[in-house]
């Protein structure tokens, strides 16, 4: 057989193999009735440790991320790096917030991040806007996961989209018959694969190119020669709180993410989670090396896969012919490993997409049936039919995705994917505050929601994409070019860099702040809020299903 | 409104339960450890040959893993 031959064989049975497990999910710790939101939707409320540990680790690190963060060091350095300190402050941050999610979940009920805010304010206006904001965010992201397999699938060398096709579509039937169980029984073997491979690159590796003195010997070269003055394998001072402010931002970000928080509410109790938080950041130490591949292409010469097309800048000068920095970390397994390991990493990497696709799509759809489906178009829906509405959302959820994909320039979604960090980031005094205080009124976090909105798509549509060329700066796209807003455009005296969502928030912030003041100051009614105060402390084995405390206590 | 809620029925959970502890404060010392990047943006000293900027934001990741620990073990016991 052919290198090229045992790499796909290799790809193809583990690909085949979780294909299988997917299917086989659906009888895993088999409930009597999967009609159901709490079965189908979140695999029964009733994953231990471990299983949440393998979940939310192939829920958060995705295949995007694998093939995006080593591509950021590999094109402008250390600013790549920032995934590092995002995932080390993620945990501590939310830490005491998500077991309060948890506790106030289990006893009412709720599904969606969007399902708390409606009793919490009394408001399904609110929960609305809370639900839109989800869906809007969360389909970009699913789209960038046909990104990563499609970057894995170009290096292997097989052009055209139907294996593309062919992977979303087995995807879609195993989670539409198993749920939240298939990716939960997949993320074992995706885990697995991308520890074994990440451990290996980094041993294997450095011993190929040279040691890590060449590794950062050749990057040093890279970006002292490059004429852009911002990369580096240090950070340029200008960027230095953009890195910062887009870890906390990105960080804030995480777990107002649907498919997180269904991730947590899967979980069989407050123990459970705790443990993650300690044990997650294990996969941010495996970020870290992997973004560190990066530098291992400079040194090994990888060069990106052009895409046929020219960058030109807006002016009319041409740059140079365009490369999918995507395919660099993918380019460097096909180097430097043995075609049957090459052929495990690739699988690592496309498996590593169908876990996330579907966990986001499932919250997509939890989303859609609960706070849009059930509450305004069938209130008297059936659990039955609430599964039915899901399993059909998340299949539309998925061809959307596929279809931005194909029928749109993937640009978009990553243009989108990055509006939408900013988007999910405005929910955060409504879910994420609104777990610890009540303080805000309903009114006014619907204010600063919208206010937010609008200074982070402003912020957003004003950062030109340029390239810093011999000739100077220059402008190949006028607007959503980046997330890095410059004080200067606030008329502020310096060159210094702030992440947009940073910045939409305390604007959202502060506006909701006034707002509450002023709305209370007038005498506006609040909504009422249905949660119960020791609700957010309820332990798994507190008696909580006593007469008073079913769902028609909550409704309003 | 929780209060009229909450009349007349056995509470949920007993009234002496509390996440609050002061051990939920060592919880604040990873962000201050990376969110402040002029402490550690620079390229010595080395280790291993991998420039400071890189194998100290990796060394905070284990530290990170004994605050969270050490609220969760300590967090609630006060």
């Amino acid at each position: 057989m052919s290198g090229r031959a045992v790499e796909a064989t290799v790809f193809i049975a583990l690909f085949a193999l979780v294909t299988v497990i997917g299917f086989v999910a659906s009888r895993w710790r088999r409930a009597d009735n999967l009609e159901h939101l709490d079965e189908w939707g979140l695999g029964g409320r009733n994953f231990g440790p471990w299983i949440t540990w393998f979940l939310i680790g192939g829920d958060l690190y995705t295949a995007y991320t694998f093939v995006a963060v080593p591509a950021l060091m590999f094109g402008a350095g250390a600013a790549g790096f920032f995934a590092v300190p995002y995932t080390i402050v993620v945990y501590p941050i939310v830490f005491l917030v998500l077991i309060r999610l948890w506790s106030v979940s289990h006893v009412h009920r709720f599904v969606t991040p969007a399902d708390f805010v409606r009793a919490r304010f009394g408001s399904p206006t609110l929960a609305l806007l809370i639900a839109v904001t989800g869906i809007v965010a969360t389909m970009p992201y699913i789209a960038l996961q046909l990104v990563g397999m499609q970057a894995v699938l170009t290096a292997m060398g097989v052009s055209g989209h139907l294996p593309l096709i062919i992977a979303f579509a087995i995807l879609a039937a195993y989670t539409y018959s198993a749920g939240l169980r298939a990716p939960a029984l997949i993320a074992f073997v995706k885990d697995i694969l991308i520890y074994i491979v990440i451990i290996a690159a980094v041993i294997y590796i450095p011993s190929k190119v040279g040691g890590w003195d060449a590794i950062f010997s050749a990057a040093d070269a890279k970006f002292a020669k490059s004429p852009n003055p911002n990369d580096g394998t240090v950070l340029p001072g200008v960027g230095q709180w953009q890195y910062a402010t887009l870890a906390l931002g990105s960080a804030l970000a995480l777990f107002l993410y649907p498919h997180s928080v269904t991730g947590v509410l899967a979980s069989r109790d407050r123990k459970t989670i705790k443990r993650n938080m300690a044990a997650l950041p294990a996969y941010s130490f495996i970020l870290g090396l992997l973004a560190l591949l990066g530098f291992m292409a400079i040194a090994a010469g990888v060069k990106p896969t052009a895409t046929g097309d020219t960058i030109t800048a807006i002016d009319g000068t041409v740059i140079g012919p365009k490369t999918d920095g995507n395919t660099v970390v993918p380019l460097l397994f096909e180097q430097v490993f043995p075609h049957w390991f090459a052929g495990v990493a690739f699988a690592a990497v496309a498996i590593g997409a169908l876990v996330p696709a579907a966990i986001m799509s499932i919250a997509a759809a939890n989303l859609w049936t609960r706070n849009i489906y059930k509450e305004f178009l069938n209130k008297d829906a059936t659990p039955a039919q609430e599964a039915r509405s899901s399993k059909l959302a998340s299949l539309v959820v998925k061809f959307g995705a596929l279809l931005a994909i194909l029928a749109l320039d993937p640009q978009f979604s990553i243009d989108l994917q990055l509006i939408g960090g900013v988007l999910i980031l405005q929910t955060l005094p409504a879910v994420g505050i609104g777990l610890i205080t009540r303080w805000f009124h309903r009114g006014a976090l619907m204010a600063g929601w919208a206010v937010g909105m609008l200074a982070g798509l402003w912020m957003l549509w004003t950062v030109p994409q340029v390239v810093v060329t011999a000739n100077g700066v220059k402008v190949i796209r006028e607007h959503f070019g980046g997330s890095a807003f410059s004080l200067e455009k606030l008329g502020l005296d310096t060159k210094t860099t702030i992440y947009v969502g940073f910045i939409a928030l305390a604007v959202n912030l502060l506006v909701a702040v006034l707002a509450t003041l002023a709305l209370r100051a007038r005498g506006v009614p609040d909504g009422i809020d249905a949660t119960l105060p020791e609700a957010y402390l309820v332990e798994a084995d507190d008696a909580v299903k006593s007469p008073a405390f079913t769902p028609a206590v909550i409704a309003d | 409104m929780s209060d009229q809620l909450s009349r007349g029925r056995p509470p949920l959970a007993p009234p002496s339960r509390s996440d609050r502890s002061r051990w939920n404060w060592v919880l604040i010392l990873p962000l201050l450890a990376v969110l402040y990047p002029p402490l550690y943006n620079r390229a010595t000293p080395e280790l291993f040959n991998i420039p400071f900027f890189y194998w100290y934001q990796m060394a905070i990741i284990p530290l990170s893993v004994g605050c969270t620990l050490l609220a969760y073990h300590r967090g609630g016991r006060r």
